[in-house]
C-alpha cells in the first residue's frame, strides 16, 4: 500500500533534480506567502471584487499584462539555461533531456504566453480608449478569454512539476510528439494547456473584431481611426481565421494520443507531414499575429514623438490588409527540406518574398515620419527607433530563408533561430517593452522613471546585439537548431562565449525594467493631466487612469488623430457646447468567467493524464456554467449622473 | 418591444419552400451523378462539388439572410475571408501532401 | 434617457426586425456571423485532414467498402428538411408568433435527433460490426473526427435550442430572447451547409473514387 502511494507519487511528481525541488519549494512559498498576504490585508474579498470578477476591458488589460510579464521572466529563465549550458563545449549542466524540454517551454511560453497576452493586455487597454468606446463588444467574452488564458498557461507550467515536461519543441512535431515516442503526459500538457488558451485568444479576436467594426465614436470612420487600432483590426482578423486551424491540429494530436488515431503516426497510414503543414497553417499567421500589432504601436509612438502625423496612412493599412491576405498562403516555407515538388517550393517561395514587399513599405513610412520630424528621444521612442535597423535585419535575413534552395543550407541552423529571434525580440519584444512605457501612465497614473528606462533600454538593446548578431554566424558555421551540447575544436566556442554574455546583459537590463516598475511605483511622476506625452489619439483626452465609464460623454471625432485636432482647436478658442451628463449603461461584473476556466482547467488536468473521472465532469461543469450564463437576463447597470459628476469633478475636467 | 419594428404579414413561406425543394433536388442530382453515372472521376468530383457550391449558396441567401443587418457588409466580408481562408486550407494541404495520397 | 453605448444609427434599427432592435443583439448577431466564418476555417482544416488520409485506408476497409446509400440519404434527407423547418421558426419569430415559433423549434430538434440517432448507429455499425474503429486507419480517425466534429455540433445545437425554448415559454418574444432564437437558426442551417460538403466530399466521393 506504502509502496504504491510511493511509487505514485514519484511518478506524479517530477523527482530526481534539485532545481526541479527549488521549483517545488519557491512555488509552495509563493503560494503559501499570496494566500497569508491577502488574508492578513483582507484582501480576498477586494480580489474578488475588483480583479477576479471584473469586465473592465483596462483591468483585463492589466492583468494580461501581469501575467505576461511573469511568464517574460519564466521564458528568459529558460532561456538563460539554454545559453548557460552552451557556453562551453561539452557542459552538463542539462542533460539532453532536460535541455529539449526547456527550449520546448521556452519557446511555446515565450510565443503563446507571452507574446500574445501582452499584445492582448495592450490592445485592451488601448483600443476601446482609441475609438472613443465604453467598453468592448461582449466585456463578459473579454473576461472569459483572460481567464481561459491564465488557466491554460497555469496548466501548462504546472507541467514542470507535476508529471513532467514536454519536449518535442515548440513546434510539437509528429511522429516524435506522438504517444509511442512520446509516453508520458508531457506532451499532453502541451496540447491541453495551449488548446485552452487557444480558445480564450479566438473569442479576443471576434470580440475586438465586432468592438472595432461596430462601436467606433461617431465620425471615426474607418480610416480616420489610429493606427494602433487598425493594426489590430487586421491582427483580429488573423487570429479568427488563423486559429481554427490550430484548435483542429491539437485535437487532431490529442486523440491520436489518447485514442489511438492514426493521424500523425507512421503506422496504419498517419500522416507526420501533416502535423507540420497543418501547425504551420496557423503558425505563419501566427508570427504576424505578434508582429502587426507591435507595428502599429510604433506608428503611433513614432508619430507623437516627431510630433508629426503619421506618414503614409493609407498606404500603411492597404500593406496590412495586403499582409492578412498573404499571411495565409506562405505557411509551407517552414518545411522547404520535407520533400516538396518543386512547384510548391516555387509558389511559397514566391509568395513569401511577395509578403516582404509590404512589410518592407512600413519601414519606409516610418522613417518618413521622422523625417524633418521634433524628435524626441523618450524611453518609448528609443524602443521604437531601435526597433526599425535591428527588425529590418531579421526582415532581410528573413527573405535569405525564403529561398527555397538557399534554404537547404540555413534550415533548422542557427542562422535560423538567430532571424526568428531578430524578428521576435527586435520586433514584438521591442514593441510590447515600447507599449509598456507608453501607455503605462494612462495604466496606473504614474509614470515609470524615464532615466531608468534609458539605461534599461540600452543594456537591453546593446545585449541583443551581442547575444543574436554573432548568432547567425555560429549557423553559417555549421551549428545546428536545438543542439544541447557541441565538441571542443569546431571554432564555435568563443562565439558561444560571447552569446551567453549578451544573453546575461538581457537579462539585467530585463532586471532594471522590473525594478523600475517597482521603484515607480513609489515614487515615479504622478500623471495628474493624462496626457504625459502630448498624445495625438484620444486615449490621452480621458484621465490617468481613465474611469470605468472611459469617456463621460462620448466624443464626436471629425479627424485623424482626433485628440491632436481638439487640443488645436481648444488653442484656437473655439470653444466646444458640452451636453449635460446622462447616466450611463455598463456590464456588471460576474463570477462566470473564472469560475468556467477553473472548470476548464480542472477538465484539462484530467485529460492530461488521461484521468477521465476528473476530466469528464470538468467539463460537465464548463457545460453547467454557460447554461447559467444564458438564463442570467440582469446583465447591467447604470452610473447614475451624480456619480458620473463626481468622477469627473475628481479628475478636474468637470465640464 | 416597440410596434414599429418591421413585422412580417402572414403569407406562403415561398422562399423556404422553394430553398427547401432545391436542396432535396440538388442533392439527388448529386447522388445521381456520382453513383448513376459513370463519367470520370476528376469530372464527376468537378460537377458535384459545384453543385454542393450551389446548395451552399442557396443556404446562405434564402435561409440564412446573410444580407440583413445594421451593416451586413461586416458578415458578408468574414463569411468571404472565411471560405477563402478554408478553401486555401483544404486546396493547399492537397497540394502540398498529393504525392502522399 | 441613457447614452448609447454605439454609434450606430437608432433610426437604422427601428427598421429592422426584433432580434436587430437593441444595440446589443446587432453586435451579438454580427459576432456570431464571424463565429461562424471562423467555423468555415475548422471545418475547412478537417475535410483537408480527411481528403488526405481518405485512401490512408492501411488495408482496412475503405469508404467504398463501407458506405452505404440507405442511411446515408436518410440523414441527409432528414438534416435538411429540419433546416427547412428551421427557417420557418424564423419566419414565425418575425411575425412574432411564439407558438409558431415554439411548435417549429420543437419539430428541428426532433429531426436533430433523428439525425443523431442516425449517425450513431451508423457509427455503431462500422466501429463495431464491420470492425472498423477510428483507431483502425488513418482514413478511419479522418472519417470519425470530421463527422464526429459536426454531430457534436448537432448534439449541442439541441443543446441550445432547448435552452432557448425554456426562456421563450417563460419570456415570451422579447429582443433577447429573438436574438437568440435567430442565431440559433443561423448555427442550425450552418451546419447544414457542412453536412451538404461532408455528403459530397465524404460519401459521394467515396463511392466515385
Ligand atoms: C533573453 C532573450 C532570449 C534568449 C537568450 C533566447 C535564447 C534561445 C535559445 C538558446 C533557443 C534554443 C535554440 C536551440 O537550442 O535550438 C531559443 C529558442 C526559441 N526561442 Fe528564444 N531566446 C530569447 C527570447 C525569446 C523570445 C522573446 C521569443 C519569442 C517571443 C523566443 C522564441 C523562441 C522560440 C520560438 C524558440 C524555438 C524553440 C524550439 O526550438 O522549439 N525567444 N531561444
Ligand atoms: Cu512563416
Amino acid at each position: 500500500m506504502i509502496d504504491s502511494v510511493k511509487s505514485f507519487l514519484g511518478w506524479f511528481f517530477v523527482t530526481g533534480d534539485p532545481m526541479i525541488y527549488g521549483a517545488d519549494a519557491s512555488i509552495a512559498l509563493v503560494s503559501i506567502g499570496i494566500v497569508a498576504v491577502l488574508t492578513y490585508f483582507k484582501k480576498w474579498k477586494w480580489l474578488w471584487n475588483e480583479w477576479l470578477t471584473t469586465v473592465d476591458h483596462k483591468k483585463i488589460g492589466i492583468m494580461y499584462i501581469i501575467a505576461a510579464l511573469l511568464m517574460l521572466f519564466r521564458g528568459g529563465m529558460d532561456a538563460l539555461m539554454m545559453r548557460a549550458q552552451l557556453t562551453l563545449p561539452n557542459m552538463h549542466f542539462l542533460d539532453a533531456e532536460h535541455y529539449n524540454q526547456v527550449f520546448t517551454t521556452h519557446g511555446t511560453i515565450m510565443i503563446i504566453f507571452v507574446a500574445m497576452p501582452f499584445i492582448f493586455g495592450l490592445m485592451n487597454i488601448a483600443v476601446p480608449l482609441q475609438i472613443g468606446a465604453r467598453d468592448v463588444a461582449y466585456p463578459f467574452l473579454n473576461a472569459l478569454s483572460f481567464w481561459l488564458f491564465f488557466f491554460g498557461a497555469m496548466l501548462f507550467n504546472l507541467s514542470f512539476v507535476i508529471g513532467g515536461s514536454p519536449d518535442a519543441g515548440w513546434s510539437s512535431y509528429a511522429p516524435y510528439a506522438g504517444a509511442e515516442m512520446n509516453p508520458g503526459v508531457g506532451q499532453n500538457y502541451y496540447l491541453i494547456g495551449v488548446q485552452i488558451s487557444g480558445i480564450g485568444s479566438l473569442a479576443t479576436g471576434i470580440n475586438f473584431l465586432v468592438t472595432i467594426l461596430k462601436m467606433r465614436a461617431p465620425g471615426m470612420t474607418l480610416f480616420k481611426m489610429p493606427m494602433f487600432t487598425w493594426s489590430i483590426l487586421i491582427t483580429s482578423v488573423i487570429v479568427v481565421f488563423a486559429f481554427p486551424a490550430f484548435t483542429v491540429a491539437l485535437a487532431l494530436m490529442t486523440i491520436d494520443r489518447l485514442f489511438g488515431a492514426h493521424f500523425f503516426t507512421i503506422a496504419a497510414g498517419g500522416s507526420p507531414m501533416l502535423w507540420a503543414n497543418l501547425f504551420w497553417f496557423w503558425g505563419h499567421p501566427e508570427v504576424y499575429i505578434v508582429l502587426l500589432p507591435v507595428f502599429g504601436i510604433f506608428s503611433e509612438v513614432i508619430a507623437t514623438f516627431a510630433h508629426k502625423t503619421l506618414f503614409g496612412y493609407a498606404v500603411m493599412v492597404w500593406s496590412m490588409v495586403a499582409i492578412s491576405v498573404l499571411s495565409f498562403i506562405t505557411w509551407l516555407h517552414h518545411f522547404f527540406t520535407m520533400g516538396n515538388t518543386a512547384p510548391v517550393n516555387a509558389f511559397f517561395s514566391i509568395s513569401t518574398m511577395l509578403i516582404a514587399i509590404p512589410t518592407g513599405v512600413k519601414i519606409f513610412n516610418w522613417l518618413f515620419t521622422l523625417n524633418k520630424g521634433r524628435i524626441q528621444f523618450t524611453t518609448p521612442m528609443l524602443w521604437a527607433l531601435a526597433f526599425i535597423p535591428n527588425f529590418t535585419i531579421g526582415g532581410v535575413t528573413g527573405v535569405m530563408l525564403a529561398m527555397a534552395p538557399a534554404d537547404y543550407q540555413y534550415h533548422n541552423s542557427y542562422f535560423l533561430v538567430a532571424h526568428f529571434h531578430s524578428t521576435l525580440i527586435a520586433g514584438t519584444v521591442f514593441g510590447i517593452f515600447c507599449g509598456l512605457h507608453y501607455w503605462w501612465p494612462k495604466m496606473f497614473g504614474y509614470m515609470l522613471d524615464e532615466v531608468k528606462g534609458k539605461w534599461s533600454f540600452w543594456i537591453f538593446m546593446i545585449s541583443f546585439n551581442i547575444c543574436f548578431m554573432p548568432m547567425y554566424f555560429l549557423g553559417l558555421m555549421g551549428m545546428t537548431r536545438r543542439m544541447y551540447t557541441y565538441p571542443a575544436g569546431l571554432g564555435w566556442t568563443p562565439i558561444n562565449v560571447v552569446m551567453s554574455i549578451g544573453a546575461a546583459g538581457m537579462g539585467i537590463g530585463f532586471a532594471l525594467m522590473a525594478y523600475n516598475i517597482v521603484w515607480s511605483a513609489v515614487r515615479g511622476k504622478k500623471d495628474t493631466t493624462g496626457d504625459p506625452w502630448n498624445g495625438r489619439t484620444l486615449e490621452w483626452a480621458t484621465a490617468s487612469p481613465a474611469a470605468e465609464y472611459n469617456f463621460a460623454h462620448i466624443p464626436e471625432i471629425k479627424s485623424r488623430d482626433a485628440f491632436a485636432a481638439m487640443k488645436e482647436a481648444r488653442a484656437a478658442g473655439h470653444a466646444e457646447t458640452v451636453p449635460p451628463y446622462k447616466a450611463i449603461h455598463m456590464p456588471n461584473n460576474t463570477g462566470i468567467p473564472v469560475i468556467m476556466s477553473a472548470f476548464m482547467f480542472i477538465a484539462g488536468f484530467g485529460f492530461v493524464f488521461e484521468w477521465y473521472w476528473m476530466g469528464i465532469p470538468g467539463l460537465i461543469g464548463v457545460v453547467a456554467c454557460m447554461i447559467a450564463r444564458s438564463f442570467v437576463y440582469d446583465d447591467h447597470h447604470y452610473i447614475p449622473v451624480e456619480k458620473v459628476k463626481q468622477t469627473e469633478a475628481a479628475t478636474g475636467r468637470l465640464s | 418591444m416597440n410596434g414599429t419594428q418591421k413585422q412580417l404579414k402572414a403569407g406562403f413561406p415561398w422562399k423556404q419552400v422553394i430553398g427547401l425543394i432545391l436542396s432535396l433536388t440538388l442533392t439527388f442530382l448529386a447522388l445521381w451523378i456520382a453513383v448513376g453515372l459513370s463519367l470520370p472521376v476528376h469530372v464527376t468530383i468537378a460537377i458535384i462539388v459545384s453543385l454542393a457550391i450551389f446548395q451552399a449558396f442557396i443556404q446562405l441567401f434564402m435561409f440564412m439572410h446573410v444580407t440583413e443587418g445594421t451593416e451586413p457588409v461586416h458578415q458578408l466580408m468574414g463569411i468571404l475571408f472565411g471560405i477563402y481562408v478554408a478553401f486555401t486550407v483544404v486546396a493547399g494541404t492537397l497540394w502540398i501532401l498529393a504525392y502522399a495520397l | 434617457m441613457t447614452d448609447a453605448t454605439l454609434s450606430l444609427h437608432e433610426k437604422d434599427r427601428s427598421q429592422m426586425p426584433i432580434e436587430y432592435s437593441t444595440e446589443e443583439g446587432d453586435l451579438r448577431i454580427v459576432g456570431f456571423w464571424i463565429f461562424l466564418a471562423a467555423e468555415l476555417v475548422l471545418f475547412g482544416t478537417l475535410f483537408g485532414t480527411y481528403l488526405v488520409l481518405q485512401s490512408h485506408t492501411a488495408g482496412g476497409p475503405t469508404a467504398k467498402d463501407l458506405f452505404e446509400i440507405g442511411p446515408v440519404m436518410a440523414e441527409t434527407i432528414v438534416l435538411l428538411v429540419s433546416s427547412f423547418t428551421c427557417g420557418l421558426s424564423t419566419i414565425e419569430l418575425r411575425r412574432h408568433n411564439k407558438r409558431g415559433l415554439i411548435g417549429w423549434l420543437l419539430v428541428t430538434i426532433l429531426l436533430g435527433l433523428v439525425f443523431v440517432g442516425l449517425e450513431v448507429n451508423e457509427f455503431y455499425t462500422y466501429a463495431v460490426h464491420e470492425g472498423a474503429p477510428l483507431s483502425r486507419s488513418a482514413f478511419l480517425s479522418g472519417f470519425f473526427v470530421l463527422l464526429g466534429t459536426h454531430g457534436c455540433h448537432v448534439s449541442l445545437g439541441i443543446v441550445w435550442i432547448i435552452g432557448i425554448l425554456l426562456q421563450l415559454g417563460k419570456r415570451g418574444i422579447t429582443p433577447v430572447t429573438a436574438r437568440k432564437a435567430f442565431m440559433a437558426g443561423l448555427y442550425w442551417h450552418f451546419l447544414d451547409v457542412v453536412w451538404i460538403f461532408i455528403f459530397t466530399a465524404v460519401y459521394l466521393t467515396g463511392w466515385v473514387i
